[in-house]
């Protein structure tokens, strides 16, 4: 029962191809949304259940896209090692840089991350050599699983989806573990967590280094999806889209994170009819769901909803 | 707190399926996808672009279509942006289902849908200017621009004809800049031309004195500056603002009445390669271009105001493009690709193509016309 969400969840992106194998929101769209989930969750983690602002996610994300591109087309190594070898680079990174990092609060978290975020995408428009500079990368190799080439959008689809779920079900359970519930007691207050006998520093570099490697990944994945990678993908826009879905779905929920990278990929695609209007549209959806569902649209529809029929329930008693 | 996920699924569910919409069956209708970067850095060049495309096809729907079809255009703005361009050809191929796409506004968005068109078999007429788009030749890859080869070959033959053999390379960061550096690079032996300078400046620099020192310093005989938007008139205004006396050679990126006014009267004595279209009126009667050239000037100028060769690279992928529809009578993509391929003695306004399946420009150097600015406009030197 407590996995019932994730469940129901995993059986709708399953059936989702079955139905509509041609969709081009499905295999187009929903292999963006896949990838949007993964970073949105994992962002969460740190900003939902640790209460630690990052303005930089989209850094590691393009740390682990870059890793794999580099290493498959310069290097000639296999996808998977690359992709390995990009994760645990991350992870080293993220390390290191945490402690440093995350002794900021507030207002010089969000500085500090934000520079990070900006330096990054810097060094992948300057490293002309390494990165490609503005043009970015192209031929990247195609990712095989088992022996069997992963090149249409289908079959792309099936692997963003299961690395979706699993990231999904990670997150759920990262959450209600010890871990979890030392990151909420930093959230409520570092303070008192820290009176609790909670390593805060230990905790918050721990969750900011699964989070980092958790991007990556999806980088990795992304690299060789698009089999073209370039900085303006990594930008801090980016990373601000990224807050921007973790906040709109509400925060500290997995399943708020998911919600809100799902309308923000899909939104623009939609609005795409309004030609000249859709930047205006968009924003102003934003600022309406924020206004009125300041919790967050998940957080607050969920709880509305429990609400009318927990009542009915009562009132059928 | 678990129900409420729960029930949040359920809502969240319910309006994803609203939006995974039945794909649509399009009447017998020829579609024509676009990918222009209409804003953003490489506006200048996708706005004349779009509204050529724009006025042709309400022209030609409004006079009863193509082949007894009406044509569907679509149309999305990449911004200028690689990963905006692969997004919305996936789209135009997976979603509107185009028949034919016209665009990459820029070299850097056209190479990074070539692997999505070469897949999908859509054919794909790009307005960019690289080599490298038509060159190793793609089966389903056509472009209408000159290519920078093309452009550097045009240069180094009128320097050749001057007497100029030391020559001063600068050149911008941008993808453009760059490839058409490494094609001075490599074509400069050929011309017997040593490159005694090699500089480069960022594209949003603002002012470019410190390489123009350096290249002072040198022998050289001539200055090329290949690039395109802001940076080619800064370098300009500069080359005189040193008062160095060389003459000035710029590429075919700076073709418009726009680098002539940001330059101002620095721009006197520039040389560059250009397509017809600018100097029109300049040419012979008995030119067969001359024609097509000023119907498309007339009409362009009648609804914009003064134009643009890039318009003019719009105007040529879009006639091809019809031109292989009507001989195949049909909206079949490898038909389509067939005919495009076969496109021959096409009166265009960047030249006459020929295209062969090993060459999928079809334009010869005689399409580039060497100009000089005098007076604040253009004139044919040769």
């Amino acid at each position: 029962m407590r996995l019932a969400g994730f469940y129901l969840f995993a059986l709708f992106t399953g059936i989702l191809p079955v139905l509509f194998p041609d969709s081009y929101y499905v295999t187009v769209v929903g292999v963006t949304i896949c990838t949007n989930v993964i970073l949105a969750v994992s962002l969460n983690l740190l900003m939902g259940y640790a209460g630690q602002i990052s303005l930089g996610h989209a850094a590691f994300f393009g740390l682990g896209a870059y890793a794999s591109a580099i290493l498959t087309t310069r290097y000639g190594l296999d996808p998977w090692v690359a992709m390995f070898i990009g994760a645990v680079l991350v992870g080293i990174f993220s390390l290191v840089l945490s402690r440093p990092i995350l002794r900021l609060k507030g207002h010089y978290l969000a500085m500090a991350t934000l520079g990070f975020g900006i330096i990054i995408h810097i060094f992948f428009v300057q490293m002309d050599n390494l990165t490609g500079g503005p043009d970015g990368m192209s031929g990247i190799p195609v990712l095989s699983l088992f022996g069997i080439p992963i090149d249409s959008d289908l079959k792309w689809y099936v692997v963003m989806a299961s690395a979706m779920l699993f990231s999904i079900w990670l997150s759920l359970n990262v959450a209600d573990s010890r871990e979890g519930r030392a990151l909420a007691a930093v959230h409520g207050s570092e303070a008192a967590a820290q009176t609790m006998g909670i390593d805060t520093a230990r905790v918050k570099s721990h969750v900011f280094v699964l989070s980092a490697v958790m991007a990556a990944i999806a980088g990795s994945l992304f690299a060789h999806q698009q089999s073209f990678v370039s900085p303006e993908s990594f930008s801090f826009f980016f990373s601000i889209e990224l807050v921007t879905m973790v906040v709109l779905g509400g925060l500290a929920s997995t399943f708020g994170a998911v919600f809100g990278a799902i309308i923000l990929s899909i939104l623009p695609e939609i609005l795409l009819v309004f030609e000249d209007f859709e930047v205006v549209i968009y924003g102003a959806i934003l600022m309406a769901m924020m206004i009125f569902l300041p919790q967050g649209l998940f957080v607050t529809l969920s709880r509305r909803l429990h609400c009318m029929f927990a009542s009915r329930f009562q009132r059928t008693k | 707190m678990k129900r409420c996920s729960l029930y949040g699924l359920t809502g969240l569910i319910l309006i994803f399926v609203m939006f995974v919409s039945v794909p649509t069956f399009g009447a017998d209708t020829l579609k024509i996808g676009s990918f222009l970067s209409v804003t953003g850095p490489a506006s200048f060049l996708g706005d004349p672009e779009l509204k050529t495309l724009q006025m042709y096809i309400d022209d030609i729907n409004s006079k009863g279509g193509i082949d007894g079809k009406k044509i569907e255009f679509i149309h999305y703005d990449t911004k200028g942006k690689a990963q905006e361009a692969k997004k919305y050809v996936n789209r135009l191929i997976k979603k509107d289902r185009v028949d034919v796409i016209i665009g990459g506004t820029t070299s850097g968005n056209t190479l990074a849908v070539i692997d999505i068109v070469q897949n999908a078999h859509v054919p794909l007429i790009s307005l960019a200017g690289s080599v490298k788009i038509i060159e190793p030749v793609k089966k389903w890859v056509f472009k209408t621009p000159h290519t920078d080869r093309m452009a550097a070959a045009k240069i180094y033959e009128d320097m050749k004809k001057r007497g100029i053999s030391k020559v001063a390379l600068i050149t911008g960061n941008g993808g453009f800049d760059k490839s058409g550096r490494a094609q001075c690079l490599a074509l400069a032996p050929k011309y017997g031309i040593t490159i005694v300078a090699d500089e480069q400046y960022g594209n949003s620099d603002t002012d470019m004195t410190t390489q123009l020192t350096k290249i002072r310093a040198t022998d050289a005989q001539a200055i090329l500056n290949f690039g395109f938007g802001k940076a080619p008139a800064i370098v300009t205004r500069n080359v005189r603002q040193l008062g160095i006396k060389l003459p000035l050679y710029q590429s075919h990126g700076v073709a418009s009445k726009k680098f002539i006014e940001l330059a101002g009267k620095a721009a006197e004595g520039v040389r560059l390669p250009a397509a017809a279209l600018l100097v029109a009126d300049l040419l012979p009667d008995s030119d067969p271009q001359k024609r097509v050239l000023i119907d498309y000037k007339t009409k362009y100028e009648a609804k914009y105001g003064p134009v643009s060769t890039f318009g003019g690279h719009a105007y040529d992928a879009l006639f091809i493009t019809l031109g292989a529809v009507k001989r195949a009578h049909s909206t079949d993509r490898a038909k389509i690709r067939d005919e495009i391929e076969k496109t021959h003695g096409f009166i265009g306004t960047g030249g006459i193509f020929n295209m062969s399946p090993k060459d999928h420009l079809g334009l010869g150097l005689d399409a580039f016309k060497m100009l000089e600015i005098r007076n604040g406009t253009w004139t044919l030197v040769d």
